[in-house]
């Protein structure tokens, strides 16, 4: 086994059986099937749980994330010493943080829908909204690990992954609507989508709305909405916006990681 | 007024005359004695029944002037305008047209063409006919007292410019439009300066515009009708003491569609109705002192909008469920009240157990206020922030209105 | 053999290691040692490659230190803080350490020496601390390296362990390896070390063998020389018994 699969194997094995990777699993699996016992309806169980995830996603991946870097530290310090190459060991490292992380997400949330076949939820819309969640994952853990790798103090870096926690889920959105109600008289639509493809909270919510929303999002600020998120070429652009919120964290991390003294 | 018994004793005496076999039956059929309807029509007296035939006959414009006439084709005899002109005119009372196939009418931008007009007439039925790719459908031109029933109606070649409406009602008052199946054209169902008509168990699907579109027309019902998949929803304006009762209006989806707009619809009944998957549900626009009551709101973008003008209506007994926004409005005080209706969103108790939730519901969200003046932050749909601003003014209300309040959440949906 | 050439480190304004050279022996068990925050850990994770010095050069057998870091296929680490990841088994931490070196001959005679055995199928942090800083020991020692570099290696075993550990320290250097070690407990260094190297302030204080170092400071214990040595240096004279230890031999 090469040497990037080696450590993503044990990073896999190690949070498989984290309590918490297991609580977060656990609880996503938990919410999601009550959301079926309550509301019923897939369409239902879909829009509550977009509502959770963004704010739970992000908020585990980016604080869970900096700690899990922080305290394999020591480990990442033993394997550094053996006769292996940085980018490689990091690439595992990573990936034995993000995948799991994404993993629990999918298969807690994603096994209530499998359990009820749906449940009138189209097989379009729980596909969207399990990968704009893994996505997400994915990019939140990147920027964890660059914050990790960046700020030696813990308490400090944890401090940060709160800080860009905020900043993602809420802050981000305020300034938003902040420039909604502020230049009414512009037309704001186009630079309003240009903004959410700069936050990887509001692209994952942007994806997954086009699928749950369709309704609200046919009025006209829909319209060019839809065309921005929902068609072939906006998916296309919404993907690869969330795709670069990922390479550009861990491009970030990694140049640290293999620069910086341990 | 002694002019009616004349006439009517002459009619009898024309029927004696007509014997044996009460009417006489005219066979119309290609290539026989007579190839033409308009063979037929010519030697119909009235009473007479004219049997046409399959086949497929292309004639100039068929104008029926004798009354009392049934015409009923036998395996869809198709007619053709040929692509200029309008196929067929009823222009004689108590007339029926049954199983035709009527086509072709083409369209001009100068004259209404119509696969079927029935112009100054009464009490025709027309039933049982396939119309389709014409401009119009069946039109009705001050004519009274029409049944229209079981027909199938469509043309989807055309655009909203180069098409006409389905089935078109002008001045055509007490007019019953039953069981037709529409599908294209530019308005499924058109009523104008029709009173007292009705439409009942129609089903308009994926017209360019209007699934049904009335105006200037008092006292109508529309019942248990389906609009679904339609461009612009379905719009109603101008009209005192409509019913509208278990229809379902689904699938309206686009900057301009609506469920139902109600323009300056008053004193009426709106209920029963299932309102599923609309961009807008149901839009008050004017409409006052309207009864809505026991409809089903689902999974729509905005349930119920409430414009200013609109004043007095009374909603009850309705279920909202899904939809991204229950009530929107632009009013800074509202006299439309909501009463005892169930709202999925509803989070509050019911110690005494009376079904009746002990919090008062605020169905309309600080975010519905924002996106009505501010249509961009709609954007932020379903953000986290969105979610922390519509708890706080649920918490300490401030901005949205005081009297759009459901003082009594059903705490189960009522039964449709 | 591992040479150190002026190796310079600072991190930010702290200057660590002001130009520090050393010449490390094989067959020879090499004490590094000085007061906390005198450079020590510093010096070893630059040979390791966890950190890279600002100035200086590193020689192991004399090739320079290399990115690819293969190097390290020569050496044993045994880090201070025993800390894997506490749902491994020692089984799968020992896997995943054999995988990154392919190829590698494996020694388990430590394995066994311990009793890791019945330990084998445990996870990691199930384990007492001492159980740990043995498996943490069997790891550096897995692979033969003809290099050994252990940072406090007895913190937390019992003394029958850390009989052990010391009996096989010295075999490895009697087979010939370079073994550095470093430890608080000065005691067990001076019944293990061969040469003394001692660091203060970012500078070699002195280097010699073990017997140089209690001649020049006239004292009979390592505890007393090193104390010595650490005046000295605060009146700022350096003592250096030769100038380096490989001719110390």
């Amino acid at each position: 086994m090469s040497t990037t699969s080696t450590v993503l194997d044990s990073g896999i094995r190690e949070l498989a059986r984290n309590r918490w990777m297991l609580a977060y699993a656990t609880g996503f699996f938990v919410l999601t099937e009550s959301l079926f016992w309550f509301q019923g309806t897939g369409p239902q169980v879909l829009l509550s749980l977009l509502n959770v995830l963004l704010l739970v996603i992000p908020l585990v991946s980016l604080v869970f994330g900096a700690m899990y870097i922080y305290s394999s530290r020591e480990f990442i310090e033993l394997l550094l010493a053996q006769p292996i190459a940085r980018r490689d060991l990091f690439l595992g490292h990573f990936m034995g943080l993000a995948l799991p992380l994404a993993g629990a997400f999918a298969v807690g949330a994603g096994l209530p829908f499998a359990l009820h076949a749906g449940a009138g939820a189209g097989f379009g819309g729980v596909a969207v909204l399990l990968s704009a969640g893994i996505g997400l994952s994915v990019a939140c853990a990147a920027i964890a690990v660059a914050i990790a790798l960046y700020s030696d103090d813990r308490l400090r870096g944890v401090g940060m992954a709160i800080g860009a926690w905020l900043l993602l889920t809420v802050l981000y959105d305020a300034g938003l609507l902040a420039i909604a109600v502020s230049f009414d008289a512009w037309p704001l639509e186009k630079p309003m989508i240009a903004l959410m493809m700069a936050n990887p909270v509001d692209i994952a919510r942007g994806l997954v709305l086009t699928q749950l929303d369709a309704p609200a999002m046919m009025g006209y600020t829909g319209a060019l909405f839809r065309r921005s998120f929902g068609s072939a070429l906006g998916t296309v652009i919404a993907a690869t916006a969330l795709a670069i919120w990922i390479a550009a964290p861990f491009a970030i991390a990694g140049r640290r990681f293999r620069r910086r003294d341990f | 007024m002694m002019q009616a018994p004349v006439r009517s004793a002459v009619l009898l005496a024309a029927l004696a005359v007509a014997r044996p076999g009460a009417a006489t039956e005219i066979v119309v059929a290609p290539g026989s004695a007579v190839p033409t309807l308009a063979a037929a029509l010519a030697r119909a007296k009235p009473g007479d029944r004219i049997v046409v035939q399959a086949g497929r006959y292309a004639e100039p414009t068929i104008t029926v002037s004798v009354p009392r006439l049934v015409i009923e084709g036998r395996g869809w005899p198709e007619f053709t305008g040929s692509g200029n002109h309008t196929v067929l005119i009823v222009a004689a009372d108590s007339v029926t047209v049954r199983g035709l196939a009527l086509t072709g009418s083409g369209f001009a931008a100068t004259d209404d063409r119509a696969g079927l007009l029935v112009r100054d007439a009464r009490d025709c039925v027309i039933e049982q006919n396939r119309v389709y790719e014409n401009a119009f459908g069946i039109y009705l031109s001050r004519s009274v007292g029409c049944l229209v029933r079981d027909n199938q109606v469509e043309a989807t070649r055309g655009n909203e410019f180069t098409t006409g409406n389905a089935i078109h009602l002008w001045y055509s008052p007490a007019t019953r439009v039953v069981r037709n199946h529409v599908r294209g054209h530019r308005d499924g169902i058109y009523f104008e300066f029709s009173a007292s008509s009705a439409a009942e168990e129609n089903e308009v699907i994926a017209v360019t515009r209007y699934g049904l579109h009335f105006m200037y027309s008092d006292s109508c019902r529309y019942e248990n009708n389906t609009f679904t998949g339609n461009g612009a929803g379905v719009t109603v304006m101008y009209s005192h003491h409509v019913v509208i009762r278990g229809n379902r209006f689904t699938d309206a989806v686009g900057p301009a569609a609506y469920g139902l707009l109600l323009k300056e619809i008053i004193d009426g009944e709106v209920s029963g109705n299932d309102f599923t998957g609309n961009t807008v549900g149901v839009s008050l626009d004017g409409a006052m002192r309207l009864d809505i009551r026991g409809n089903a709101f689902t999974r729509n973008g905005f349930a119920v909008r409430v414009s200013g003008s609109a004043g007095d209506n009374r909603f009850t007994g309705n279920r909202f469920a899904g939809n991204a926004f229950d009530v929107v409005t632009s009013a800074k005080f509202s006299t439309s009240t909501f009463d005892r209706n169930w709202w999925d969103n509803y989070r509050g108790y019911d110690l005494d157990r009376d079904g009746i939730g002990d919090v008062p519901f605020r169905p309309v969200r600080l975010f519905g206020l924002v996106i009505e003046q501010h249509p961009p932050a709609l954007l932020l749909l379903r953000s986290p922030l969105v979610g922390i601003l519509d708890t706080v003014e649920r918490v300490m209300p401030v901005l949205t209105p005081n009297t759009l309040v459901d003082e009594h959440p059903l705490m189960h949906p009522p039964r449709e | 053999m591992i040479s150190f050439h002026e190796i310079r480190k600072a991190y930010g304004d702290r200057r660590v290691l002001e130009g520090v050279s050393l010449d490390v022996a094989p067959g020879r068990v090499t004490a590094l040692v000085g007061p906390n925050g005198s450079g020590k850990t510093t010096l070893m994770k630059i040979l390791l490659g966890l950190a890279r010095a600002d100035a200086g050069e590193v020689k192991v057998n004399g090739t320079p230190l290399d990115a690819t870091g293969s190097y390290r296929n020569a050496i044993g680490y045994m880090p201070q803080a025993a800390a894997f990841p506490e749902h491994l088994k020692v089984r799968e931490l020992v896997e995943l350490v054999s995988a990154l070196r392919a190829g590698a001959a494996r020694d388990t005679d430590l394995v066994e020496s311990f009793g890791l055995g019945s330990e084998w199928e445990r996870p990691v942090g199930k384990l007492s601390g001492g159980t740990r800083q043995k498996v943490n020991a069997a790891i550096a020692f897995l692979f033969r390296p003809s290099i050994l570099i252990m940072d406090e290696p007895t913190a937390g075993l019992d003394p029958v362990a850390a009989g052990v550990l010391r009996t096989r320290v010295r075999r490895e250097r009697d087979d010939g390896r370079l073994v550095i070690v470093t430890s608080h407990v000065l005691s067990e260094l001076e019944d293990l070390a061969d040469d003394v190297a001692f660091l203060c302030d970012g500078l070699l204080r002195f280097t010699g063998s073990m017997g140089q170092l209690l001649s020049q400071t006239e004292t009979s214990r390592m505890e007393d020389a090193i104390v010595t040595l650490m005046r000295a240096s605060a009146n700022g004279t350096a003592a250096r018994a030769t100038p380096g230890m490989a001719a110390a031999q």
